[in-house]
């Protein structure tokens, strides 16, 4: 896979395992997530973080992932603990690193440094390891830009947290999400315009399917790539609502080639079904048909 | 790798192991409980005495309670004994002593 490719590709899901708990790491691919993000940060307690980063260099060393992306979660940089997080990332072959409560530019660029000290240390290939930021805060939120803009050759998107998140607003949950409106939108307007993917917080009710899905469907029409996740019965769901379904995958293909045919007759705008179409449109329809390429439920020969 | 203390690593829940390491007079001893130790008994003690071989480190008991745990969780949990043991808790050597 190409730089480029593994920057870009598909991330509906990325499901958090501890990874101080054995039994989560050896079989969490069998569920399917895009990727999974062990997590070296919160889930371990902060007496078994070393424990936690032994198991997770066996895991990644021995455990066949079957194309399952390893991101590493690491503890925050304000903390004693990211330096040896980053080396056992590196060493182990991880495909990237999350960075936990990210405020600045500059945070993305000293984990940066030190993933180039690992590389170099560990012989891995310079430049591997991507990383993505996790924007906790409201500092980390109005930075956004700068933090996707921070690292282009291994940034591979931001995340919002609801938790610290909400905690630092002053507010707390509610269904429909209006205390998370303003980080969202921030946070997805920065990433487009920095070219990089972004995902929305996890939903911490793995009882409650119905708020789950109202927020994924509110997460895919706001524009996210992705959503981060806690439990494995939550992957099916986000993977239903993110791949298109055939309906729109049909609508995209006749979107795209009418503009084609039209456009060779000499003709820039007109009506399909009753409704108007120019160019404007293609770029839309061709992201479908991508992601329904990516998802694996494409038939089609665009 | 010099063992300054006794330590422990690991856990009691299924797919893990529970590693205890401490200084010992002589060559390493390792004693194993599993529920199938008939099967896995001998695995697991070559696994533990390949890890110790490998981080360098003699004149140790070893009782290792095991939940069913692979072998990459089992030389995880001695690593990380081991190093507790040693009292070393950072710049570890990935990919070297540890396999």
């Amino acid at each position: 896979m190409t730089q480029e490719k593994r920057l870009r590709r598909l991330r509906r899901s990325m499901m958090f395992l501890n990874a101080q708990r054995p039994a989560l790491l050896k079989d969490a691919y069998i569920y399917k997530p895009d990727s999974l993000l062990l997590d070296l940060e919160d889930a371990v307690a902060e007496n078994q973080k070393d424990a936690a980063r032994f198991s997770l260099y066996n895991a990644l060393k021995t455990v066949d992932y079957r194309g399952v992306e390893r991101i590493v979660r690491i503890n925050g940089l304000d903390t004693p603990h990211w330096q040896e997080d980053i080396r056992v990332a590196v060493a182990g072959g991880a495909d990237g690193i999350r960075i936990a409560k990210c405020e600045t530019a500059q945070d993305v660029q000293t984990v940066v440094k030190h993933i180039e000290m690992a590389e170099e240390e560990f012989g891995a290939e310079k430049g591997f390891t991507l990383v993505m930021a996790a924007l906790e805060s409201p500092l980390g939120i109005l930075n956004a830009f700068d933090i996707c803009k921070a690292c282009p050759e291994r940034m591979l998107g931001v995340a919002i947290s609801g938790g610290d998140y909400r905690k630092s607003m002053q507010a707390s949950y509610n269904p429909g999400g209006i205390e998370m409106l303003g980080g969202r939108a921030n946070m997805l307007i920065a990433a487009r315009a920095a070219g990089v993917q972004c995902f929305d917080t996890v939903f911490t009710d793995v009882d409650d399917e119905e708020g789950f899905r109202q927020e994924v469907i509110q997460n895919k029409q706001m524009g996210f790539d992705g959503k981060s996740l806690i439990s494995p019965k939550q992957i099916a769901i986000v993977h239903e609502i993110f791949t298109p379904s055939e309906k729109e995958i049909r609508t995209a293909e006749r979107i795209v080639r009418a503009v084609r045919e039209q456009a060779a007759q000499g003709i820039g705008v007109f009506t399909l079904d009753g409704k108007m179409l120019d160019i404007a449109f293609v770029p839309g329809a061709e992201r479908t048909i991508e992601l329904a390429k990516a998802s694996g439920v494409y038939e089609g020969d665009l | 790798m010099q063992i300054l203390k006794a330590a422990m690593a690991g856990t009691l829940e299924s797919s893990d192991v529970q590693v205890t390491l401490e200084p010992h007079e002589g060559e390493n001893q390792v004693e194993v409980q599993s529920s199938v130790l008939a099967q896995y008994g001998r695995q697991i003690k070559d696994c533990v005495n390949d890890t110790l071989s490998s981080l360098d480190v003699n004149g140790v008991k070893v009782t290792v309670v095991d939940k069913g745990a692979l072998e990459c969780t089992i030389k995880a949990r001695v690593q990380c004994a081991a190093y507790r043991a040693a009292g070393v808790e950072s710049g570890y050597p990935w990919g070297g002593a540890i396999k």
